[in-house]
């Protein structure tokens, strides 16, 4: 079977590689064990409400299902552990994602519709009359109860808190003589309360509920217990939630049931609602406003960014260009230090450090000049803070870079420039400048792609403060797109909005497609693959 | 400048320009070089500082001491409720486990990919470079959710736990690796596995035996990068991981800098340059390569 594969692939024929009934065999054993886990799987996920993931699963199994029975895909099976987690855990995601951001998916709406009538059908009311029982309680040494409950056909149970219903007679469980109403005299390790005596108890009794599934009671007076009844009934043709105790009909509005009164049943349940959160985002102003500030923030920061540690990083790669330099190595190896540390500890480092009480840098501003920059506090002074501590953080990486780059360019060039009269400016915006755009620029764009995304440097370093006055989500001065997301999802003081969350990361997914579609014509990635064969 | 002229005067002024040209530099590598290590002397400095502050003037500080390590290194009060060499065993651990298996998947699918010729076979090493373009940081979102709904019916994996979260990474273990991966493949002549498949080596031996040992030098690189990866992710970790005992270095060390009336400066010094040490030994140790394969991998991706 394989053979076709070698034949088109090596043009060898591989002689360990003839099917056998041993390979059959085993290959049925792996199918079976991946098979049997993937539909438990798959049923499992489906009664968690775990619809889309459930057909994703499916879809998984059923690729990995032909890869191993196929013969002509037997490369792929060389990568199906890699295709399986790619596809899983990189590409589901980006599609749930798509999903969720056509949802209300989010505090309040964390439910399916399923999920949310199961909860409404599982409260429980009172009725004031039906199901009614008299009682008499009894009180063990422990301050455990036990309560004997008769009807009024005169059938009687013993009652346990949150355990079934007993119909018992005098002499089973320890139930004592009756008395001539037909109550016990005596439960074995309690003591049976009188009419005095319960009303230090009826606070207690109150709050236990007796019975088991369908059959509660709850102790509703000095008299009287009854059944307690199921609140709410759904009704699946006309999509209805009634409230037994008053009557009113609830219908769903926007994730919610509703009464015509404008009454909103909690918890609410996920909903596909189009295109209302970007609908929200553009209409209402107190979305609108943060987010604009966001994005233009989140250019003009990776703008910047890239600008001033490619800047910097060139210029001192210029300098240092002189092979003949004493002491060369000595002084890029120390440049190098900074790019060695974990950018995440170097970010939380800098936050120390320009810290405005116990921070070295401010400190010592106030003590030269009587003044220090507010970093954490004022919107430009944060922006700049971050943009400093990225310059910091990245331009080793274009001093690196950039050195190498300027090592290739041929220095006849030079020579011949300098012949024609050209002085360094001219040399350099002529020469070195486009040379090594062509070289460096795909990497510019890289940078710009990895820092328009720099999630680290903004929420480490200030998560994303100070806050925007009046934004209607928690949205800071210093947020980009990325750090909103994660403000919504994961930090709102208005709860989890993973709706929204997912709808600003599905502007991240515009404009980061854009600009790598620029970034592919730019490298000529595509014939590089054409190439590459 | 160039022009011909007074050749000898025009010699000394070349000299002193130079002599004034290499001045400068080591006046300009002296700020860049202070610019560049006065954040790790400070924190050096504030490691070994008693008082909870980053202000001393002083390069070593008064009472010099130990004791921030101490607090953290040894069991105390302190440890119990910030385990510190727990995160540090965390954080070695997501590293080194997501690296192995990485590596694993990587070097097969790059085989696979230099080795056969199938159908869909530029398409799918396209794909796979776009998918990275996507990576699980921007979808953390639909990642924690996803998380959530697997861990419902498969504790295991669930949030909280390690193994979950190795497996968001190893979402991302094809991808630009495969490229660097498959270029060395690329590199070693196929006449190789020809001969050995004339003596009857099967696709397997000829992966393990002949071809594996010659990769070692990329190999390498692509385990530095992941581990590096691993070891400096924050987003994902803290969005996963829910129990300080299960945190790894980054995000436990993040408590330290922003609790608002917490902020343990002095130990999280400690803690942050001994955190940053197993990076900074690997950057040292294995410079050339690391940034060979920078550069090579950021030119393609």
């Amino acid at each position: 079977m394989e053979q076709d594969v070698n034949a088109s692939g090596l043009g060898f024929s591989d002689p360990s590689k003839t099917t056998t009934v041993s390979r059959i065999l085993s290959r049925l054993f792996v199918l079976f064990i991946i098979d049997a886990f993937a539909s438990w799987l798959v049923v499992s996920l489906w009664e968690n409400s775990s619809v889309i993931l459930a057909i994703a699963a499916i879809i998984i199994t059923l690729f990995v299902n032909v890869v191993i029975w196929r013969a002509e895909l037997y490369p792929l099976r060389w990568m199906l552990l890699g295709l399986v987690l790619m596809a899983m855990f990189a590409i589901y995601p980006i599609l749930y994602n798509v999903f969720v951001s056509t949802t209300n998916y989010g505090f309040g709406h964390l439910l399916t519709k399923d999920q949310a009538i199961e909860q409404f059908e599982n409260i429980k009311y009172l009725p004031e009359e039906g199901g009614a029982y008299t009682w008499t309680a009894y009180v063990s040494e422990g301050g455990e109860f036990a309560v004997w409950l008769q009807k009024e056909d005169g059938t009687s149970f013993l009652a346990l808190p949150n355990q079934e219903l007993l119909a018992v007679q005098p002499g089973e469980e320890g139930i004592g003589e009756l008395d001539e109403l037909g109550i016990p005299l005596t439960i074995e390790g309690y003591e049976r309360l009188n009419r005095l005596t319960v009303v230090r108890y009826i606070n207690d009794l109150g709050n236990l509920t007796f019975g088991e599934g369908e059959n509660i009671v709850q102790i509703t007076s000095l008299d009287m217990a009854a059944e307690l009844q199921p609140k709410y009934i759904y009704n699946p043709d006309t999509d209805t939630l009634t409230d037994q105790q008053t009557g009113i009909e609830y219908v769903p509005v926007d994730g919610n049931f509703t009464s015509a009164e404008g009454d909103v049943l909690t918890p609410g349940f996920q909903i596909f609602i189009g295109l209302q959160n970007f609908v929200d985002f553009f209409r209402s102003p107190a979305l609108r406003g943060p987010l604009v500030l966001i994005i233009i923030w989140n250019f003009v920061f990776a703008f910047l960014s890239v600008a001033m540690t490619f800047a910097l990083g060139l210029a001192v790669a210029l300098i240092f260009n002189d092979r003949d330099l004493p002491g060369r190595k000595l002084i890029t190896t120390l440049l190098l230090i900074p790019y060695t540390i974990p950018s995440l500890i170097t970010i939380m480092v800098w936050r120390g450090l320009l810290n405005p009480e116990v921070g070295i840098i401010n400190s010592t501003l106030e003590g030269l000049i009587g003044w220090a920059p507010p970093w954490f506090t004022d919107p430009i002074w944060a922006k700049v803070a971050i943009l400093l501590v990225n310059l910091w953080l990245g331009y080793p990486y274009f001093m690196l870079i950039c050195s190498e780059a300027l090592q290739a360019i041929p220095t006849e060039i030079y020579g011949a420039a300098k012949v024609d009269g050209a002085n360094f400016w001219q040399r350099f915006w002529k020469i070195t400048l486009p040379l090594l755009l062509v070289a460096v620029g795909p990497l510019l764009v890289a940078s710009f792609i990895f820092n328009f995304n720099n999630f680290n440097i903004i929420f480490l370093f200030i998560e994303g403060g100070p806050p925007i006055a009046g934004a209607s989500t928690e949205a800071g001065h210093t947020d980009i797109l990325i750090s909103y997301v994660y403000n919504l999802a994961f930090q709102g003081g208005r709860g989890a909005q993973y709706g929204q969350a997912a709808a600003i990361t599905m502007i991240i997914f515009v404009i980061v497609t854009i600009i790598t579609l620029l970034q592919f014509r730019f490298t000529q990635m595509w014939e590089e693959v054409g190439e590459n064969v | 400048m160039s022009s011909t002229g007074f050749f000898s005067s025009f010699k000394t002024s070349q000299r002193r320009q130079r002599q004034i040209a290499l001045v400068l530099k080591y006046l300009i590598s002296l700020i860049l070089i202070s610019f560049a290590l006065f954040p790790i002397i400070w924190i050096i400095s504030a490691s070994i500082n008693p008082a909870n502050s980053l202000a001393s003037q002083k390069l070593i500080p008064d009472n010099a001491t130990l004791q921030n390590y101490e607090m953290l290194l040894t069991e105390n009060d302190f440890s119990a409720i910030y385990p510190y060499t727990q995160w540090f065993i965390n954080s070695l651990k997501l590293a080194s486990i997501t690296t192995l298996f990485s590596i694993s998947i990587t070097t097969m699918a790059a085989y696979a990919f230099s080795r056969f010729r199938f159908r869909q076979r530029q398409n799918m090493l396209r794909g796979i470079l776009l998918v990275q373009v996507f990576p699980s940081l921007l979808v953390v979102v639909a990642v924690f959710l996803l998380i959530q709904q697997l861990g419902r019916v498969i504790p295991a994996i669930n949030l909280d736990t390690h193994a979950g979260l190795i497996l968001v990474y190893l979402g991302g273990a094809m991808g630009i690796n495969i490229w660097l991966m498959k270029g060395y493949f690329d590199s070693i002549p196929r006449e190789i596995d020809e001969s050995a498949m004339v003596d009857g080596a099967t696709h397997w031996q000829i992966f393990t035996r002949l071809l594996l040992p010659l990769m070692r030098p990329i190999i390498i690189v692509v385990a530095i990068l992941s581990f590096i990866f691993v070891y400096g992710d924050f987003i994902l970790a803290q969005t996963l991981l829910k129990t300080t005992e299960q945190y790894p270095l980054t995000v436990g060390l993040y408590i330290f800098t922003s609790g608002q009336f917490s902020q343990q400066w002095g130990i999280f010094a400690a803690g942050a340059l001994m955190g940053a040490l197993p990076i900074v030994i690997i950057y040292l140790i294995l410079q050339d390569q690391i940034v060979g394969g920078l550069t090579q991998g950021a030119v393609k991706g």
